[in-house]
């Protein structure tokens, strides 16, 4: 049992001068059940009527131990389990998984599963963001946003269920490479739904993004400057919102990246509505992406050379790749064995996570709901 | 039969006004079972339309087309344990439903479904009418406080803050639509529900129209603080589900909470029954004046027979495009049941409008009359009915300051503008 009670929430305020008329703060808890917390995020407000004077946010109601988990684990057993950290975006966790031990092992994934690799973590990438849109929407009050996006994600979702099996927590990648082939039609279904998808982004753009209560719901609210995102480590859309160029999908190009040709949309005020719009155009360019992909996607075979029983060599990697949410960091020691010594993720979640209190304060209760949607958390990767 | 019960057939004023109190019960009667099955009615074509603007079918299991989900849930409500939070104030949690319920069904007696299908016709009728409704707010305030927690209490201030700053632009529209009623030769105007829709029948204009756009501006701000009135989305941050979970009602349960429901919705009704009265002409017809010929009027009064006809036909292609397992026998003999229910409504209406065609006094026309004048006012009525469903599926909420700023900077300046402009119009033109 947690000893921390509302009364006894150590709230870091600034102190205030005491008003003429004095009135009561009041703090009360948004969580871990909320429907606006998505899952079971636990925000202690304190309160001036509706105005928010300070944050602290309880985490940990998710804790699994993944970390811990890995060190019982061989390497390939270990895999799935990156699945279900951030399970609206499990293929980009795999991916960030299998190139870190791949570097440890000093292995490369050859040019066909690395094409694999970008096609699948791009789809993954527009479904959590469509599925972030939804949600945030539905904070914000929009209800019909939500049912469009989950129809849209669907397709995507029946992609992956053909590739592998799994829709959600797919466990599409291997260490080395891929363990499936591509199906046969595989190609096809993925033009399909490029040419299917770009009129629905539309779809949504035009019930929010000039719809003047979402413009007045999202523009100047949880603005945070380029500085405070780089000082409290925020990456991911939240970054670039905020005017930072930084995409590690340019920056350290990991998979086959570095072959395609787009861009990294940035927004300038670091409000809502920028990261709204960062996003949005972010699914533009997984599009982009995903059509080069798809076009120039080689032959060869899928797999590298890795030995049966994976034994990576003495040593500690970092690698980080840019998961939709931000930046999706392994580091590994390993020593020698089956398995890894100490397996750390910094997931992107947690770190943008810190940024809520910064964001909110002096804004109104409903916008505590805007600024959680606008971050982009999923609880299952911050408490891991 | 009785005289006092033959005495009332054939009047053409309200029982209340005749002092037929009979009647005035009967009427009570009619209106709150015609009200309670207009909610039900409402809560399923909601479920389904909010379904159908969101991709999806909404309730389809209980009933052909869920037809029957209001009444399982109705069912599901009154079977639920009845729970009062420990810390809550008891009798003031079980009276705050009450209080919604009451204001909500009270403003009914007032509301004029045609110039005698009233329970009353009071001179202060528009005046009462905003008294009582506004009356409702208490009840979403207390119940807020009565539940000695943190939400419902940000529920209920935030209601309340609400109504403070809508009520006042609500109350101006209205000022400058009863100030219309005053332009006849005699320059008095009337605050009787019954005497506003008279006096747009004499004008020949329904108010919407009158001192175009003076008439629609003001009827577009009481459409939008009516919304408000209601904590209807995108004003809806009273009960703001995102954020405050459920707001004012978040300690409520079973029974209690579906009183909640069955005032708002019954609030929602008499809302925007002020508006039709107000602007839409009321129980009039559409192109009453431009199209008086007695075969228009026998056109027009088809239109019920027709329209209970449609539905009765689109119940009928129902049951043919239901599927043909025979785990459907049950639904597809059911929704022809209700085809043949409907179809038969439709017949009972066309055989009054065919018999009561002459505009004699016979009961029969007069009973053809007042089928049109509810049908039109109802057929208004289910207008606004649509649009709260259709705001509800596009719009975002509306954050509590933005709310009071629109409140207080653009619609109380606007109507005040309008009640002005109208008053110096109505002096220049009389």
């Amino acid at each position: 049992m947690s000893p921390r009670t509302n009364d006894s929430a150590n709230l870091d305020l600034e102190t205030r001068e005491k008003p003429y008329l004095d009135s009561n703060e009041l703090i009360i808890n948004m969580g871990p059940q909320h429907p606006a917390t998505h899952g079971v995020l636990r925000v202690i407000l304190k309160l001036d009527g509706e105005k928010v004077l300070g944050t602290e946010c309880v985490i940990g109601y998710l804790h699994r131990g993944v970390e811990k988990i890995a060190e019982n684990r061989t390497y390939t057993m270990f895999n799935p389990y990156v699945d279900r950290m951030d399970y609206v975006a499990a293929v980009s966790n795999g991916l960030g998984y299998c190139e870190a031990v791949e570097k440890l092992m000093n292995v490369e994934a050859p040019a066909r599963a690395k094409y694999i690799r970008v096609i699948l973590t791009e789809l993954n990438r527009i479904a959590s963001h469509q599925l972030w849109l939804g949600t945030h929407a539905l904070d914000i009050g929009a209800m019909t946003p939500l049912f469009y996006t989950f129809r849209d994600r669907e397709e995507i979702l029946k992609i992956f269920e053909k590739y592998c099996g799994a829709r959600l927590t797919t466990h599409a990648f291997r260490i080395g490479g891929c363990q499936y082939e591509t199906y046969a039609g595989f190609e096809k279904d993925v033009k399909n739904f490029l040419s299917f998808v770009a009129p629905k982004i539309d779809e949504y753009e035009t019930l929010l993004t000039t719809n003047r209560i979402w413009l007045e719901r999202t523009k100047n609210v949880g603005v945070i400057s380029a500085a405070d995102a780089i000082a409290l480590g925020v990456t991911g859309p939240v970054l670039r919102a905020s005017g930072v160029k930084w995409d590690l999908r340019k920056a350290q190009p990991y998979a086959a990246y570095s072959e395609f040709d787009f861009e990294i949309p940035i927004g300038t005020n670091g409000d809502t509505y920028d990261r709204y719009l960062v996003r949005m155009a972010e699914i533009r360019q997984s599009l982009r992406i995903i059509e080069q992909a798809v076009n120039g996607i080689p032959e060869g075979p899928i797999m590298a050379k890795v030995p049966k029983v994976i034994k990576p060599p003495v040593g500690e990697i970092y690698h980080s790749i840019e998961a939709p949410k931000g930046e999706l960091g392994y580091f590994i020691v390993s020593d020698g064995s089956t398995q890894p010594y100490r397996l750390r993720v910094r997931p992107p979640s947690f770190v943008n996570l810190q940024a809520l209190d910064v964001m909110v304060r002096g804004l109104l209760v409903a916008d505590v709901v805007a600024v959680i949607g606008t971050l982009d958390i999923v609880l299952g990767e911050v408490d891991r | 039969m009785p005289n006092f019960v033959m005495s009332y057939l054939g009047s053409t004023v309200t029982p209340g006004e005749a002092g037929n109190q009979f009647w005035a019960l009967i009427y009570v009667l009619i209106i709150f079972t015609g009200v309670s099955v207009a909610v039900i009615a409402m809560n399923w074509i909601e479920r389904k339309a909010l379904a159908h603007f969101q991709v999806r079918l909404g309730p389809m299991r209980v009933g052909p087309h869920g037809l029957l989900q209001p009444f399982a849930d109705a069912l599901k409500l009154m079977l639920k344990e009845d729970i009062i939070p420990a810390a809550a104030d008891q009798f003031v949690f079980w009276v705050a439903p009450l209080i919604g319920l009451l204001a909500a069904f009270t403003v009914y007696t007032v509301i004029p479904f045609g110039p005698s299908q009233a329970v009353s016709d009071m001179n202060i009728g528009i005046l009462f009418m905003l008294g009582v409704s506004s009356l409702g707010v208490l009840g979403i305030v207390v119940a807020g406080w009565a539940s000695n927690s943190h939400y419902p209490l940000i529920g209920a201030l935030r209601s309340s803050a609400q109504m403070v700053s809508y009520e006042v632009a609500m109350g101006l529209a209205v000022v400058s639509a009863v100030l219309m009623t005053s332009m006849n030769e005699k320059g008095t105007g009337t605050l009787s529900m019954i005497g506003i829709v008279q006096a747009q029948q004499q004008q020949g204009v329904w108010f919407i129209f009158k001192f175009f756009p003076l008439g629609f501006i003001a009827f577009v701000i009481f459409s939008i603080a009516m919304i408000a009135e209601t904590n209807r989305a995108p004003f809806d941050m009273a009960e703001a589900e995102s954020e405050l979970t459920a707001g004012y009602h978040t300690e409520y349960s079973g029974l209690r909470w579906s009183l909640f429901m069955l005032a708002e919705y019954a609030a929602m009704i008499a809302v925007s029954s002020i508006a039709v009265t107000l602007w839409l002409g009321g129980w009039m017809r559409p192109f009453a004046n431009l199209l008086h010929a007695p075969a228009w009027d026998f056109i027009f009064s088809l239109f019920p027979g027709l329209t209970f006809g449609s539905l009765a036909a689109i119940a009928f292609v129902g049951v043919t495009r239901m599927p043909a397992h025979s785990f459907f026998k049950i639904q597809r003999i059911g929704l022809a049941v209700f085809a043949a229910l409907l179809g038969f409504i439709a017949l009972l209406l066309l055989a009054i409008a065919i018999v009561g065609r002459s505009a004699d006094a016979s009961l029969a026309a007069r009973f053809n009359e007042g089928i049109d004048y509810v049908y039109w006012f109802v057929l208004k009525v289910a207008v606004f009915m649509y649009l709260f469903i259709w705001y509800r599926a596009t719009w975002p909420r509306y954050r509590f300051d933005q709310l009071m700023r629109i409140g207080w900077k653009v619609l109380l300046p606007i109507s005040l503008g309008v009640l002005v402009v109208t008053a110096i119009v109505g002096v220049i033109v009389s």
